[in-house]
């Protein structure tokens, strides 16, 4: 493998083209039912029993600030390795894995604002598009203080 | 050295340890035949020794090359019986054995080891050789000077050896450990000379590794100790409690000085001339207890136990006493205590750990495949499933076991405890065990180690008295601490029982109010039993003198809060004068545990059976009319006491439910009576669905900070489950915590306790994980009858039972059991009712329990009346069975003939 290059896994949410190195991702599964997590963060859509792993589901619309997706629109599973753990993320649409030069990789500029500037480590400026890479281990950890605050009233 | 020559190596210490070790089972075999020497058993012996000797001596291994030869000859005499067997010539193959074994270990550094002294020893033996005066010198001469100068100046070798010096530290402990009981059992059975010669070989084979290692100081002590125990085996010497105390003191030096091994010390900084001045002394038959006094790890009064050792050595050689001894031994060892035997291997506890993850998987994904056939025809996927379900079962099983460890493990140290304890405060105490083969996981078992010394020592501390008031209350001078483990119920209960003077509850009531526990008002309702749970609380001792041992105000909140991180629950009983009894309660495992599973708000939820009191169910009139508010607070009025409910809805923010609905008279109102800490709370739940065994799995970190759940789990149909935390949930539904509080509470609900009446139970099973419950009231006889002796009368099972017929009730076919098991038993459990002059016999599959509790249910009506109720006995949901409906349902007059 060229040292200089990396492959991910791309994705969408909403109007966003998002990547992740495949290093880090474990499987993309279809959508399936799940348990919800009362009083968790309300990124948090549930847990997805995988083959017997328990694995909490982050819907990456709610993470980054994005409007509700439409409820007959079935999301799919992007399943992260997360320390021992395995953590899904929902998005839209699943796309092809993509190998880029790291010449094209350039950090967001300070203009980019929102709740998302935080969760994205830059991005590879593809033919046409802007693929976005996403910093997963700020969102993972991130949402640990989240749901740690205590929100419960009475 | 090449390649090559370093795997033949390796390849001949494997091969030779595996010879080595079953020599050793030979040697022992050879020794318990005596003179008619069993000469295939010899031959066996030599054949391993010639082997080791021509691989020896082919990769250049003389030293270990000589010592086979010399083990060859003396063998080859044996075997030609030019020599006679004798317990000494068998001793002295071991010893050379052992001392090969060593040098096989550490086969590269092999040719520099002495072994001269073992081809002494062994040349004796060889026919032609002088028998010489055996008797008067120590079966191994002490280790001549050079040899001592020689180890001591290479204290490299131990830094060489790592490895070995590693394993060397390991076996040891395990050998002290094991010394230590032995020497107990000893001043016991002073006439055991199967005991001394256990202890010898155990303080021979310290004495040759430390020598072998260049631990010169070790071996010294090594040495005296032996030196000593060698004059006991030849019956020089007699035993007295100078003796022992020098060997325990003996023992505690070498733990000393091995820990100062693994910390990397040098040899030389331990000392063991005190102790070897103190063996020396005791040999000579001096009182030990005025000199040794500065050195001594524990000093005790001799004339403890002087009194009762003399007496049993003045009756020689009891035969019974030998055979209680070897007994006691084997005990021992198969409780895995013993170095470890033949067919064990050490394995990483990482690895048992992830073992244990996947077959929790395993049942998991198992329980979802048996979900399936349920839907499905095929035959052989039923049959495959049926497979995999009780293969998946029977591995679950193994591998629980790989992790469990006998208790016996943590209480092998307790005897030594409680006797230097006790000579130190001038006590006599004996300590008994039961069920020392009941086994934990090992988690627990390491959780719990602390928590019972702790209880251990008070009890010797603070409950046994001193021989003196012992003998002013009319009770044996020797007090009794008995420690009693066994199952039930799927935990494991622990037992620490003394014979002491029990708490003096009215001196608690006085500390608690003076440490301001309770008030005073407080303190003089709280019935014994709550008033001896104080003793839990921080900051609580009654001790009326500090003393080094216990009774500084720490431990017992200790011991309570560690009990209760591993889901345990710490009880006690006392009676003023008679003693105490602390009962602990804990899980078998923490992986797998039985938990009741709700419904609300269309989800499930597992609560852990330990926090689980019992079920009230509420419908109709009551349902409306039972949940009362307390300035908006729900409450219900469980048994006259006003129980806080907690709606589970509203905890976890999906509904709101804490106003009362008028939905109408078909709603039901569950309550699940949860206990935490010390409170009670009812958690109100949509419905109540059923127990099961759950796999706990953690949640991730990004769930974490959610107090409210303990987990999650798989349930059968594959979806996910969380687990509750009762703890969290009580806290975050703001019951409060302090001990004040919850005094209170337990006082109120000492007061509703009186108008409630106990009932007794018969507990059954009906061949599925249900149970039920008879009440013994209605129970005329329990009887076994051979399934022969069913006859039939109008298609009904019958059987002729005191000159009458007596119909049979089959309870699984009344409550269609799920068990699959349609197996024709030989013999049937039979219940007899009595009603009027009939008797009907109620077919179960298991008598479990007779239980005594206080009966309190919500009537049922799903079941046509043949429930009286639903109740929680020992943490298990239990239908209670209404035999006199029951009978109705079945009976018919025609059965009345006499």
């Amino acid at each position: 493998m060229h040292c200089s290059t990396r492959q991910f896994c791309t994705f969408n949410v909403e109007n966003l083209f998002l990547g992740i190195d495949v290093q880090q991702i474990q499987e993309v599964i279809r959508y399936q039912g799940m348990t919800r997590v009362p009083l968790a963060d309300a990124s948090i859509s549930g847990l997805i029993n995988l083959r017997g792993q328990i694995v909490t589901a982050i819907d990456l619309r709610v993470r980054l600030g994005l409007p509700p997706r439409d409820p007959d629109a079935v999301p799919m599973n992007v399943v992260v390795r997360d320390e021992d753990n395995a953590v899904s993320l929902l998005v839209d649409r699943i796309g092809d894995v993509l190998e880029s030069d790291d010449e094209l990789f350039e950090v967001p500029p300070t203009t980019v604002s929102g709740e998302i500037r935080d969760l994205l480590v830059g991005a590879y400026k593809l033919p046409g598009r802007l693929l976005l890479v996403l910093d997963i281990e700020r969102m993972l950890a991130e949402c640990d203080t989240r749901a740690a605050d205590p929100r419960r009233a009475g | 050295m090449s390649n090559a020559d370093s795997e033949l190596i390796a390849e001949f210490v494997v091969e030779s340890q595996e010879g080595l070790v079953n020599i050793e089972r030979q040697l022992l075999a050879i020794e318990a035949g005596g003179v008619d020497v069993d000469v295939e058993i010899v031959n066996a012996v030599f054949r391993t020794m010639h082997t080791i000797k021509g691989t020896a001596g082919f990769l250049g291994l003389d030293r270990i090359g000589a010592l086979a030869h010399s083990l060859e000859e003396v063998l080859n005499g044996m075997r030609n019986r030019e020599i006679s067997t004798s317990s000494e010539l068998v001793t002295t193959i071991l010893h050379a054995a052992d001392y090969m074994k060593q040098m096989i270990d550490a086969s590269e550094t092999s040719n520099d080891v002495d072994i001269s002294v073992h081809a002494a020893q062994l040349h004796k033996f060889r026919p032609g050789a002088e028998p010489s005066a055996e008797h008067d010198r120590p079966v191994c001469p002490p280790v001549s000077p050079t040899r001592l100068d020689s180890s001591s100046s290479m204290p490299a070798a131990a830094a060489m050896n790592s490895d070995a010096v590693r394993e060397f530290i390991v076996e040891c402990c395990e050998n002290l450990d094991q010394m230590d009981l032995s020497l107990l059992q000893l001043e016991k059975e002073p006439a055991s000379d199967k005991l001394i010669r256990v202890i010898f070989r155990t303080m021979h084979t310290i004495k040759g590794g430390a020598g072998f290692l260049g631990l010169g100081r070790l071996e010294k002590l090594a040495h005296a100790a032996e030196s000593l125990l060698g004059r006991l085996r030849d019956g020089t010497l007699s035993i007295s409690s100078p003796i022992v105390e020098s060997l325990l003191a003996t023992v505690d030096g070498c733990r000393e000085g091995l820990r100062l091994l693994e910390l990397g010390r040098d040899d030389d900084q331990f000392d063991p001339e005190p102790i070897v001045r103190r063996l020396e002394a005791a040999g000579r038959g001096e009182a030990s207890s005025s000199k040794a006094g500065a050195t001594a790890v524990s000093p005790s009064p001799a004339a403890v136990v002087d009194g009762p050792v003399a007496a049993e050595i003045d009756s020689v050689e009891k035969p019974e006493a030998a055979v209680a001894a070897a007994k006691s031994q084997s005990e021992t060892r198969s409780g895995g205590n013993g170095s470890a035997p033949e067919g064990n291997i050490r394995v990483d506890v990482g690895l048992l750990d992830k073992l244990m993850t996947r077959v929790g998987e395993l049942v998991l994904a198992r329980n979802q495949i048996v979900q399936y056939t349920s839907r499905l025809e095929d035959p052989g996927f039923i049959s495959t499933a049926q497979r995999l379900n009780l293969i998946t079962t029977e591995l679950q099983e193994s591998v629980m076991k790989t992790r469990m460890q006998p208790i016996g493990n943590v209480w092998a140290k307790f005897p030594r405890v409680v006797r230097d304890l006790a000579s130190q405060l001038g006590k006599q105490v004996r300590i008994e065990m039961e069920g020392r083969e009941t086994e934990l996981d090992k988690t627990i078992v390491e959780a719990i180690k602390d928590p019972l010394t702790h209880l251990v020592r008070n009890s010797v501390d603070h409950g046994i008295e001193s021989p003196a008031a012992r003998r002013a209350a009319g009770k044996p001078e020797e007090g009794l601490l008995l420690l009693r483990a066994y199952h039930e119920g799927g935990q494991v209960n622990i037992e620490i029982i003394d014979d002491g003077a029990g708490l003096n509850l009215e001196r608690i009531r006085q500390k608690g109010v003076e440490r301001g526990l309770v008030s005073t008002e407080q303190a003089a309702r709280l019935s014994d039993r709550d008033v001896a749970q104080l003793i839990f609380a921080p900051g609580f001792s009654t001790a009326e003198k500090v003393t080094s041992v216990s009774g500084r105000g720490v431990g017992m909140d200790v011991v309570k809060t560690n009990i209760e991180k591993i889901s345990g629950t710490i009880d006690l009983q006392t009676k003023l004068g008679h003693g105490t009894t602390i009962k602990i309660k804990i899980p078998l495992t923490l992986a797998i545990i039985p938990a009741l599973v709700v419904t609300n708000d269309g989800d499930r939820y597992a609560i852990p059976q330990v926090s689980l009191l019992e079920l009230v169910r509420l419908d109709g009139e009551a349902a409306s009319q039972g949940i009362e508010y307390f300035h908006g607070a729900p409450v219900y009025r469980l048994r006259g006491k006003l129980l806080p409910l907690v709606h589970l809805s509203n905890r976890l923010a999906i509904t709101d439910r804490s106003t009362p609905d008028a939905t109408g008279s078909d709603r039901v109102v569950n309550i699940v009576v949860l206990r935490a800490n010390d409170h009670q709370f009812g958690l109100v739940v949509d419905k109540v669905n059923d127990t099961e065994e759950i796999v706990v799995k953690p949640l991730s970190r990004q769930l974490k900070g959610l107090p409210e759940y303990a987990g999650a789990t798989i349930m059968g149909d594959g979806t996910v489950a969380l687990i509750l935390d009762v703890m969290g949930l009580a806290v975050a539904a703001g019951l409060a915590t302090d001990l004040r509080e919850s005094n209170r509470a337990a006082a109120a609900q000492n007061d509703g306790r009186a108008g409630r009446r106990m009932e007794t139970l018969l507990v059954v099973d009906l061949g599925d994980a249900r149970r039920f419950a008879l009440p013994t009231s209605m129970i005329s006889r329990l009887e076994k009858v051979s399934a022969a002796e069913i006859e039939y009368a109008e298609g009904r099972e019958v059987i002729q039972y005191r000159s009458a017929i007596m119909p049979l009730i089959r309870l699984h076919e009344v409550f269609g059991s799920r068990s699959s098991s349609d197996v024709v038993e030989q013999e049937l459990q039979i219940v007899v009712y009595a009603e009027d002059d009939r008797r009907y016999g109620f077919v179960v599959n298991r008598i479990i329990d007779i239980v005594e509790i206080e009966l309190s249910f919500a009537a049922q009506n799903d079941s046509g009346g043949n429930l009286l109720g639903t109740a929680v006995i020992q943490q298990h949901v239990t239908d209670v069975l209404n035999l006199h409906r029951l009978a109705r349902h079945v009976g018919t007059p025609c059965f009345a003939i006499r």
